[in-house]
């Protein structure tokens, strides 16, 4: 099972890599929410695997799974959807006073 | 009256600095009362230490602020500290003064007044302080605010190009001197001023001494304008003359002087200093000396002559014997007094000329006798006449110069040297006086000269009356302060010597005589110099050089970033990446040969693991595949999203997967929004290699993180979390251990989160505030139906129905799944959807909420929250909990931090709404048709 995870990981961060490298806003916004997955995914993980967990501090609850990363991951979450907005208004902001959708603000981009 | 009394007065310049500004709004005799009322200010707490300092006192005052690294707020009084207070308050009153008559009508004063203020703060500052960083810091404020007062003609370029200049030379000098300070108490163990000067024999025989020496000297010399650094201060003559006289008679410039005497104990003592010191004093002396008779303005002749008597200075506490330092001191007080009137006099003669040319001001002792009295009587001490105050200092450098034991054996060089200084201090002296006050006619005036205004001369009168006053009764006027203040620089109490006017028959007095005599010669030869000048070097000290050197500088810098900066984020990113596989590599290679797998058992893994990691690829390759169809590649990216909400239900994350499929529902709603105004499709083919080079990267990218997953997956680790669920029901009141980490345990950290996120929010809305774009997608118009009449007919039952599951899911977050993000976000769904179904425009106008006082509600709540432990006398953001009993209800566990959540919950509504309200208003924005763009 962590092999899986790790591999999932692993491709959504390539897949991340590769659209951040794009030259459409579009795209490096897409990468980023992919890369975000991937990073929320990883700090979770940091806790370790535990599908037989309980996840409330109920009385007589035997293996509680790790609640740390999990408040981490909440927040990060939740963040990142902020980050997503902030950089969508920022596209659009760039379109109308570029014209373009390039990230450099201009078609030739070297 | 305590110590506390010293950043008492510093705070009180500062702060008029800011209010006067203010008063000035209500006329010129507003500021100028405000600023008079200010210097007093500062000056009153100081009154009753002044005793105390004459008496040869050392009053440390102490704010602990970093005790651990030594720095503190430590401010220090003594003899030195009284004596430059006195300057800079005293002759800052007399500035006030002049320059409410002396500006012109249509300046307000107001921020000639403030700056000057903050300046006087920092000069202060210089002088009161115990702890060397502290000076530094004042050192520089005196820098910066030095640079705005000289550019207080910003509009005309000279100005501009004169302040950069100085703030050029004497910033570099006050970095420099921040190097030496840091060294310095290196050395010494200490950066308070008590425990430096205790330590002078230590700083000495410290291999480093030179460095430091050279350093401080540097700082010194820039500000006090020595050669070859001098050149910065004729330029500074562009700004007004109040500031002119201020700056470069008593403070800005005797800031060098003062640290050289500061430091004295500290620093003086050796060959080097004395050749550096010595050296630098000398040949400044001597330069400004003879070019301030060449020059034709009446304020660059002074400003030479201020170069020149600086020099003075610099050579006395260079020169190291008995008294030279007593001797500089009382140059200091000397020239201050001069010096300003000279400069003040300058300005009434400009004022009433309209100009500042020598060639053309002739004759004026008929025009202004009252003016040229004062001004002749200035210029005599300046020349050293007897019975002026700057006799008898120079009478002391004389005396000195002769008893200077070092160059045996040329026993005369120093006195004939000091003989010449002498000449050409009288040959330009000379030249202040006949050439302004008589020599003839005026030639072609801009203004017919007369008598300046009563009020305007005042300041000047006090000053030649000090100038009398010190010169005639030199004992019973500054005697003491002299004292107090030598004492101070040399740190014990100087050897004995008698301030009077008549020594007898002696070297001195021959030298004073041929000084004289030689001067008046030199002057009457004055065109042959001025022909010497012309011809050999007419742009000696012409800006022009310096401007040449900042610009090319400026210049390289540009062209350089230009190269290394291609404003490209592509190259940016690539760097990232690189870099960050280059460490991680670098890192592998060292714990080689670690194996990948760590000793962990790894967790079975059954089919429906297999089908989810191939959704996930599916989904990650999909949308880098075909990010060019943004539609599809948002389909491909939702369905990531879905897979690691259903991950976090798997490993036993509720809360983790409520959040992702709620903000997955709001992103894609976001996503789907913005496509309306970006080109759907880019057909814009990319160069082949780079694609190759970054899928290159990628790869490697993703690999490197899959392997670093995985070895840390199956490795054992130390986790603090066994506290927080041990604690979550005893502590926090709540079973849900994530939500109360979150509102409870680590409550801080997630009122800074929702802050975060607030302001996200609030520069996305910024950002498109305002914004037109024309839509690349047809618009909803042609859309076959705008507001499906089903869904709108849905949401009269679901409205409600999922408001109220929302608060559900936030009353029950302490013990179960949910809490303020996960309803925060569900409220924010089920709105959306309301928009959707009815349009914006009826939904805000039910909805009748401002966002952004949602967003100041929830940040309120959630602080208030935190302060209302704090008057129980518990830190910021301590929770309780306990039964509450509800009628009918009967007792219910309820916890404060579900007030917290509240704000939380408020901030996320407040965020969601904001931003995607803000998006649907673009498209509503287009919809009319003009000024689209």
């Amino acid at each position: 099972m962590e092999a899986l995870l790790a591999i999932g990981i692993g491709t959504l961060v390539a897949a991340g890599i590769w659209l951040v490298l794009r030259e459409r806003s579009f795209s490096v916004i897409l990468g980023l929410t992919l890369l975000s997955y991937a990073a929320n995914l990883f700090i979770f993980a940091a806790g370790r695997l535990a599908p037989v967990a309980a996840p409330l501090a109920l009385p007589g609850a035997e293996t509680l799974a790790d609640a740390l990363p999990q408040a981490l991951v909440l927040t990060a979450i939740v963040i990142s959807f902020g980050m997503t907005a902030y950089l969508v208004a920022l596209a659009l902001r760039a379109k109308g006073e570029t014209g373009t959708d390039h990230v450099d603000g201009r078609e030739d981009g070297p | 009256m305590t110590a506390s009394a010293l950043p008492l007065a510093i705070l009180a310049l500062f702060a008029g600095a800011v209010l006067v500004p203010i008063f000035a709004r209500f006329g010129r005799a507003a500021a100028a009362w405000a600023a008079a009322a200010t210097l007093a200010a500062a000056a009153l707490p100081l009154l009753p230490l002044a005793s105390g300092a004459l008496a040869g006192e050392v009053l440390v005052h102490r704010f602990t602020w970093l005790p651990e690294w030594g720095l503190d707020l430590a401010f220090r009084f003594d003899g030195l500290g009284l004596l430059f207070a006195i300057l800079i308050l005293g002759i800052g009153q007399l500035i006030i003064l002049y320059a409410a008559y002396y500006m012109p009508q249509k300046d307000g004063l107001g921020r000639l007044f403030g700056l000057l203020l903050a300046f006087a703060g920092g000069m202060l500052g210089v002088v009161l302080s115990e702890n060397l960083l502290l000076l530094v810091v004042f050192w520089e404020i005196t820098s910066l605010t030095s640079f705005l007062l000289i550019a207080y003609k910003y509009d005309a370029t000279e100005a501009r190009i004169a302040a950069r200049m100085a703030l050029a030379v004497t910033g570099g000098g006050g970095l420099a001197l921040l190097a030496g300070v840091l060294l310095l108490g290196r050395i010494a163990g200490s950066y308070e001023l008590s425990a430096v000067l205790a330590a002078g024999d230590i700083v000495r025989a410290d291999p480093l001494y030179p460095v430091v020496l050279v350093l401080v000297l540097l700082g010194a010399f820039t500000k006090s304008a020595q050669f070859p650094f001098h050149f910065w201060l004729p330029n500074a003559m562009a700004a007004p003359t109040p500031v002119s006289a201020y700056l470069h008679s008593a403070t800005m410039v005797k800031a060098g002087v003062f640290l050289l005497a500061r430091l004295y104990p500290v620093l003086s003592g050796t060959d080097l200093w004395f050749i550096l010191v010595s050296g630098t004093g000398a040949v400044t002396l001597v330069y400004g000396a003879y070019v301030a008779l060449l020059k034709h303005d009446l304020k660059g002749l002074l400003a030479y002559s201020t170069i020149s008597h600086l020099g003075l200075i610099t050579l006395l506490f260079g020169l190291e014997t008995e008294l030279s330092s007593v001797a500089a001191v009382f140059h200091i007080i000397n020239h201050a007094i001069f010096k300003a009137s000279l400069f003040m006099a300058a300005g009434i003669i400009d004022h009433e000329c309209g100009t500042r040319d020598m060639r053309r001001i002739n004759g004026l002792a008929r025009f202004m006798p009252v003016t040229a009295v004062l001004g002749i009587i200035a210029a005599g001490s300046m020349a050293g006449v007897p019975l002026l105050n700057g006799f008898l200092s120079k009478e002391m450098f004389f005396t000195e110069a002769v008893a200077q034991p070092v160059l045996t054996g040329y026993a005369y060089a120093l006195p004939v040297f000091a003989t010449l200084a002498g000449i050409l201090s009288v040959a330009y002296s000379a030249r202040f006086v006949h050439d302004v006050f008589f020599n003839g006619e005026p030639i072609d005036l801009p203004r017919t000269p007369h008598e300046a205004p009563r009020w305007m001369r005042a300041p000047v009168e006090i000053l030649v009356a000090l100038c009398l006053l010190v010169g005639l009764l030199p004992q019973w006027s500054v005697g003491a302060l002299l004292q107090a203040a030598s004492t101070a620089t040399l740190g014990e109490t100087p050897p004995y010597y008698t301030l009077a006017i008549w020594h007898g028959f002696n070297l001195p007095l021959a030298m004073s005589l041929v000084a004289l005599a030689g001067g008046l010669i030199w002057y009457r030869f004055r065109h042959f110099f001025y022909g010497l000048h012309e011809r050999y070097a007419p742009n000696m000290t012409s800006p022009a050089a310096f401007e040449r050197v900042f610009n090319a500088t400026a210049f390289g810098a540009r062209s350089m970033l230009a190269r290394l900066d291609t404003v490209s984020l592509h190259r940016y990113l690539v760097l990232l990446v690189l870099s960050t596989l280059g460490l991680a590599g670098f890192a592998w290679l060292g714990a080689v040969p670690a194996p990948l797998a760590g000793p962990l058992p790894l967790t079975p893994a059954g089919p429906l693991s297999y089908g989810a990691l191939a959704a996930v690829m599916l989904g990650a390759i999909g949308c880098a595949a075909w990010h060019r169809h943004r539609p599809v590649a948002i389909v491909f990216a939702s369905v990531v999203g879905l897979v690691v909400s259903l991950v976090f239900i798997r490993f036993s994350a509720p809360d983790l997967a409520l959040t992702q499929l709620s903000v997955e529902v709001v992103t894609i709603v976001l996503l789907l929004l913005s496509l309306r105004f970006l080109p759907a499709e880019t057909g814009v083919a990319q160069r082949r290699g780079r694609a190759a080079a970054d899928g290159i990267l990628a790869i490697v990218g993703g690999i490197g993180v899959a392997a670093l997953a995985y070895a840390m997956m199956t490795r054992p680790f130390e986790t603090i979390s066994g506290w927080f669920a041990a604690n979550a029901v005893g502590g926090g009141g709540g079973t849900n251990v994530v939500n109360v980490i979150l509102v409870d345990f680590r409550g801080f950290d997630t009122l800074g989160e929702v802050a975060v996120l607030a302001l996200a929010a609030l520069g996305a809305h910024a950002l498109l505030d305002g914004l037109r774009l024309r839509p690349q997608v047809p618009g909803p118009d042609r859309a076959g139906d705008r507001h499906p009449i089903m869904l709108a007919m849905l949401m009269r039952p679901l409205l409600p129905l999922a408001l109220v599951v929302a608060f559900h899911i936030l009353l029950r977050g302490h013990n179960l799944p949910g809490g303020g993000f996960i309803a925060g976000l569900i409220t924010g769904v089920v709105l959306i959807l309301q928009y959707l179904a009815v349009g914006i425009d009826v939904t805000t106008a039910r909805l009748r909420i401002d966002h952004v006082r949602l967003f100041a509600a929830g940040l309120g709540i959630a602080a208030a929250t935190g302060l209302a432990s704090m008057a129980f006398g518990l830190p910021f953001l301590t929770s309780t909990h306990g039964y509450v009993g509800i009628p009918l209800v009967g007792p219910v566990h309820l916890a404060t931090a579900l007030v917290f959540d509240l704000g939380i919950y408020l901030v996320v509504v407040a965020t969601v709404l904001m931003v995607l309200s803000e998006l649907g208003r673009l498209s509503q924005r287009e919809a009319v048709p003009a000024g689209a763009r």
